[in-house]
């Protein structure tokens, strides 16, 4: 899978999980550029990326993530 | 909706969530309003949102009140004005093995065990004492699941230093309290747990990341088992099945294959499956659970398979056969016509989809099950929750006998050509008297899920129905009917309060298995007289109009009371003036008051 094609499917589970089809992620994308991403989404976010690329992602990453960017760059090393 | 019946996805109703509510509140818009405390000990906003799905579809609208993380303790214990601003309707208590103060060490003596024990078990009846003193609500608590590692292994289990040990003893004392207390229910997360799959469930994880006491991809199997128990308690439970013969109670058609090649018995696996499926729906009439046939059969063909030597059913099981060819919702809907039922009350058992489609499309609000195969019928249909039984009064026990006198007495009318004459003929008596404690469980039932012969549709938990009976203020009168073919036990209600010389009706309620049997007007009596012995002069009537309760638009008028108010919404007020000398309305019923 291509980053482009990961991002691609990214932003189907942001739309989905936030509920809005206008959300467009990028690397830089963080919890602050979405109004509703806070901690109690977060789970949600997570729980629905890793089914929809069928990877689980380990604690400390879950925490330390500091963008999209760095979500994509795991995808990519798991699937 | 489609997507929150059992077998739903989980991970698609999460995903989703925000969509699914949106859609269900434009589907619907009259929504039963009830307001649902989650007092948790470990995270619940997302159960809270799920909640919230499965309880739309079921019709009920909740408003939450959340405690803050880990405070159900603190929220039951201590005086809380948010809390009892909120005056819940319903509060379940979210804890799990997470919430045990203290496990038994290896060390510890079986006297400090039991010491532990009881410390833990003092903990939780202090909650739920005052939350039931202070609340007068129905209170959801959940047992506790198995522990997700095992100390001892196997041992852990049978030794009282074991945490599996442990467990399964508060357990027993929790459903000690529930046996002993109205009101108080347990969410069986134990065996919802272990039906997920407890290594799943109790996934580290989530506690460690989020502090959420089960996986979050288990939670919409927790909240729709909890939204079973609301739905249960509110009255929104299923009354009976309507069943598919050919492929669904035995293999193959009967029309086709003739009685003596169908499959069922202990002969074949799958006759087997077919038996053991069979016994299932009819364990169901001890629930009072009514059974019913829908067949696209000649009626000998489908008769004749209810006559095999395997078949666990007689016709006497059977309170409505219809075997015709005839389209499936066509019958579906005579059926619940001469059940007096709502379409929406019965659920529909067949293998065949295009049939269940048909069926869910053109009746509204039946559930169609997608049952699997045949070997997995009964796990679909049983984790549905069709029939959560939140309370089991004598008269579900019975209720199967109830419908079969009725059909008797169909029978009988047939041969009277003046009704009047049918009704004497039943040999009638009524009792209609004040609340009395047997009957409150009942009556608190019947104040929740009769919809047709309803003028108000008021709700009442069966502590408000103790309440207001004890209160000097109120009127309250329930009425039994018994006839030569049975007893129907409690099937009419009526509540009304005093103000001056005025008695206005809260509740004015029968069961539609009495209807045109004249004991709307043995009520009108009772209350006409309760009221003469008050002093009160004038009663005062309401009809607030429902989707279903059309029936009794005109009850009023038809008991003498002139409307006086109506507004464009069709609410209707109606005053009937006691005259100075009364005349019994009813004729035919003989009525001890």
């Amino acid at each position: 899978m291509t980053r482009e094609e990961v991002f691609e499917k990214l932003n189907q589970v942001f739309q989905d999980v936030f509920d809005d089809d206008e959300i467009q992620v990028d690397d830089n994308t963080t919890s602050g550029d979405i109004e509703d991403w806070d901690s109690l989404e977060h789970i949600n976010l997570i729980v629905a990326v890793e089914k929809k690329f069928g990877m689980k992602f380990n604690m400390g990453e879950v925490t330390t993530m500091k963008n999209v960017g760095e979500m994509a760059d795991i995808i990519l090393q798991r699937i | 909706m489609k997507c929150l019946e059992y077998p739903f996805d989980a991970e698609y109703i999460l995903l989703k969530k925000k969509k699914i509510k949106k859609q269900l509140l434009e589907e619907n818009t009259t929504f039963l309003q009830k307001k649902v405390a989650i007092l948790g000990g470990s995270t619940t906003n997302n159960i809270k949102l799920i909640l919230e799905l499965f309880l739309l579809n079921q019709g009920i609208r909740p408003k939450f009140y959340e405690s803050e993380y880990n405070q159900y303790y603190q929220d039951a214990m201590f005086a809380n004005e948010e809390l009892e601003a909120f005056a819940p309707d319903i509060i379940y208590i979210h804890t799990s093995n997470r919430n045990i103060s203290t496990y038994p060490l290896i060390s510890n003596t079986p006297e400090e065990i039991d010491a532990l024990l009881d410390a833990e078990i003092q903990k939780f009846t202090g909650i739920w004492n005052r939350l039931l003193q202070v609340y007068h609500c129905p209170v959801i608590q959940n047992n506790f699941e198995m522990p997700f590692y095992r100390l001892m292994g196997n041992k852990d289990a049978s030794d009282i230093h074991g945490a599996v040990n442990f467990l399964t003893r508060l357990n027993m004392r929790f459903y000690e309290y529930a046996q002993n207390h109205d009101n108080f229910y347990i969410c069986d997360i134990n065996y919802i747990s272990a039906d997920y799959g407890l290594k799943a469930w109790s996934d580290p994880f989530y506690w460690h990341m989020y502090k959420y006491a089960l996986c979050v991809p288990a939670i919409p199997y927790l909240a729709f088992n909890v939204s079973n128990i609301i739905k249960s308690l509110f009255g929104k439970n299923k009354k009976g099945f309507v069943l598919d013969l050919d492929n669904t109670l035995w293999g193959g058609v009967i029309g086709d294959d003739g009685v003596d090649n169908i499959v069922l018995g202990p002969e074949e696996p799958e006759g087997q499956v077919y038996s053991e499926f069979q016994n299932y729906l009819k364990a169901h009439k001890q629930l009072g659970i009514l059974l019913n046939i829908n067949s696209k059969n000649d009626y000998d063909n489908a008769i004749s398979g209810l006559h095999h030597p395997d078949s666990v059913f007689s016709e006497d099981d059977i309170i409505c056969i219809k075997a015709n060819w005839n389209p499936k919702n066509q019958n579906f809907a005579e059926i619940a016509s001469e059940l007096n039922l709502l379409p929406e009350s019965l659920v529909f058992v067949d293998d065949n989809p295009a049939e269940r489609h048909i069926v869910r499309e053109s009746l509204k609000g039946v559930s169609a099950p997608d049952i699997g195969q045949v070997h997995e019928y009964i796990q679909n249909i049983d984790r549905s929750g069709y029939f959560e039984v939140t309370a089991l009064s004598g008269d579900d026990l019975k209720r199967n006998e109830m419908y079969k006198e009725n059909i008797k007495r169909t029978k009988q009318m047939a041969s009277f050509e003046n009704y009047k004459d049918y009704l004497l003929s039943l040999e009638m008596k009524g009792a209609i008297k004040p609340f009395e404690p047997i009957y409150m469980a009942r009556i608190a039932q019947l104040s929740n899920k009769s919809n047709q012969f309803n003028l108000t549709t008021r709700r009442y938990t069966q502590a408000e129905i103790e309440e207001l009976s004890a209160n000097p203020e109120y009127i309250t009168l329930y009425g039994k009917l018994m006839d030569k073919f049975g007893d129907n036990g409690v099937v009419s209600v009526v509540i009304g309060h005093i103000e001056g010389q005025e008695c206005r009706i809260d509740l004015w309620l029968m069961s539609c298995r009495v209807l045109k049997r004249d004991m709307e007007y043995a009520m009108m009596d009772a209350l006409v007289h309760r009221c003469q012995g008050c002093g009160i002069e004038t009663v005062r009537g309401f009809y607030y109009p429902t989707a279903k309760n059309n029936m009794v638009r005109e009850f009023y008028g038809l008991q003498g009371f002139c409307k006086v108010k109506e507004d464009e919404s069709g609410n209707t007020e109606w005053e009937f003036r006691i005259p100075q000398i009364y005349e019994n309305k009813n004729q035919v019923i003989s009525v001890e008051e």
